[in-house]
């Protein structure tokens, strides 16, 4: 479903703050192949969603989706395929806009916008369904605007505006990360049950381990920009936080830093 | 009442102009200056083929044309050339003014006793002033009624939606680029024929007559959102009407009262300034009184 071919990128190249960040990575993602990424902070993870979503150019390699070469294609245009889910619970909806809005928007993700009225009694209908699968009560706030929802309501419906024309691809950056203890879980099992339900293709970046592992069928670890580590199926089932950290440090040559992914 | 009535058709002409900027300003959230050029290349525009005998129903559809090529060039300037958008207006208006001079022949044209858009009302037997009022009131009730109705469509809910979160619109396969240029093309389309009628209405088109614009403008949407406070998009246009015609209503008193019009302008600048500032004295003062009520 998704090809990435000896991907290369360097920031400012030329400049002293030079950063090569992808080295030739390469990586097959299967239809329905939901893959966890992880790794240190600098390693390329978020990069390579990025460069998937069509964020930048990469220097070399190619990107395919579905067949399709998406490589030059822009961000807007790429978007056909794909659903994006960010880190910041702001960045996915539009504060000033309501809830049906925002929905309507993700509902013409890859058609022509005309002169026609925006959102139709026949869409709310399905709006409050796709809603009703959050158990939030986000279905009978139709008419509210997004700004009055909490980080986990607008992430959680950002989830569905992602996933309410059904992706080729659905890219999770983090998005969990940004939310309190409490709620990123519950985010997280949602997307995890939208994701099975749909048998979504997925890639989804994480610092926190435990998820890396309890999440979807394939596990992939990055360092320095490149993919050091691709497990999958029983292996991956079979795997513990302490087998995780010390596979990182035989690979990496260094200590796995940060907190957050231990303490996870 | 005569004052009133001035107000009224003033505020009605220049209301358009207003909406054009609460497009920009709010709408996209990216204060476009290219107003200041796009309304004398509208009352120019327009000023000139009437001059020239041109229909000014044609003539004053023209300078609405004019008026969106400016809000292009603003838009191509800024999207595919990332030039900032304060600095793309300012551009299209300093150019504006060399067009200006070549549409006009010289740096201002009379319509001294040419008949304009208003004059088949005063041939049924309106005053003049009156006659300015009921066609102004119709071409704003008619801008309103489209405008809502296109800002009801996807293609308006795109351009409203880009203007809120630029990052989330093109990850929902919206070309925000477009939508960009597509509104400033607006925009300046409504400042323009807010300009062609404008010059009809005064009786000339002059190439200085479009100083200050966006100061006006700014200060009529905020007039219009201290007074009113309406969320929905129908009152926000009503509301920005209202809004043009009490800050006319302003300037004509406060000239009553003796001002000095060559003071004009840094009377309207300080109130810009001082309405602008208005939420963080607000939130200030909500702190301190907070302090306050907690020592005592």
């Amino acid at each position: 479903m998704l090809v990435i071919e000896n991907l290369n990128k360097t920031f400012n190249p030329g400049t002293p703050i030079e950063n090569h960040v992808l080295h030739g990575v390469g990586l097959t993602l299967a239809k329905g192949d939901y893959v966890t990424l992880i790794g240190g902070n600098g390693a390329g993870k978020s990069t390579l969603l990025s460069s998937v979503a069509g964020t930048f150019l990469p220097d070399t390699g190619k990107i395919s989706i579905d067949g399709v070469d998406v490589t030059h294609l822009s961000e807007h245009k790429r978007a056909v395929y794909l659903g994006r889910v960010f880190q910041d619970p702001m960045m996915g909806s539009a504060a000033n806009m309501s809830i049906e809005e925002n929905l309507a928007l993700a509902y013409r993700r890859g058609q022509k916008r005309g002169l026609r009225w925006f959102i139709t009694e026949k869409e709310r209908i399905l709006y409050r369904e796709k809603l009703s699968i959050l158990e939030l009560g986000l279905e009978n706030r139709l008419a509210d605007k997004v700004g009055l929802l909490s980080g986990g309501q607008r992430q959680a419906l950002t989830l569905i505006m992602a996933t309410l024309k059904e992706p080729k691809v659905l890219l999770l950056d983090e998005h969990t990360a940004a939310l309190d203890p409490k709620t990123a879980p519950k985010v997280l099992e949602i997307g995890s049950r939208i994701i099975d339900k749909y048998g979504l293709t997925t890639m989804m970046v994480t610092h926190n381990m435990k998820d890396a592992i309890r999440q979807g069928n394939r596990l992939i670890m990055m360092s320095s920009g490149r993919i050091v580590l691709d497990i999958s199926g029983a292996e991956k089932s079979a795997l513990t936080v302490k087998d995780l950290i010390a596979k990182f440090s035989l690979v990496s040559g260094e200590e796995f830093s940060g907190d957050q992914a231990l303490l996870g | 009442m005569l004052i009133l009535q001035g107000a009224l058709s003033l505020g009605l002409l220049w209301s358009l102009m207003t909406i054009g900027v609460f497009l920009t300003y709010r709408i996209l959230e990216m204060p476009d200056l290219s107003v200041e050029g796009t309304i004398i290349l509208g009352a120019s525009m327009a000023a000139s083929m009437i001059a020239a005998d041109g229909d000014p129903m044609i003539a004053t559809l023209a300078a609405a044309g004019v008026g969106c090529l400016g809000g292009l060039v603003t838009g191509i300037l800024h999207t595919k050339f990332k030039i900032p958008p304060i600095l793309a207006g300012i551009l299209t208006m300093i150019g504006s003014y060399s067009v200006v001079i070549r549409i006009l022949g010289t740096s201002n044209v009379s319509l001294l006793r040419i008949r304009t858009i208003f004059s088949p009302l005063v041939d049924i037997g309106l005053t003049n002033r009156n006659a300015v009022i009921a066609f102004g009131g119709a071409v704003v009730l008619g801008i309103g009624i489209l405008l809502f109705w296109f800002f009801s469509t996807e293609l308006g809910s795109a351009i409203r939606a880009t203007g809120n979160n630029r990052q989330m619109v093109k990850a929902q396969g919206v070309n925000t680029d477009g939508m960009i240029i597509l509104c400033l093309m607006i925009s300046n389309g409504l400042v323009g024929l807010s300009g062609a009628l404008i010059a009809q209405d005064q009786g000339f088109a002059s190439v200085d007559m479009g100083a200050g614009t966006i100061v006006i403008g700014l200060a009529s949407v905020i007039i219009a959102e201290v007074l009113f406070r309406v969320r929905s998009f129908w009152g926000r246009l009503i509301s920005l009407v209202a809004g043009a015609i009490i800050y006319r209503l302003i300037i004509a008193l406060v000239l009553e009262m003796g001002m000095a019009p060559t003071d004009l302008r840094l009377f309207q600048a300080i109130t810009v300034a001082v309405a602008l500032t208005l939420p963080i004295i607000r939130e200030r003062l909500g702190k301190l009184t907070k302090r306050i009520g907690k020592g005592a």
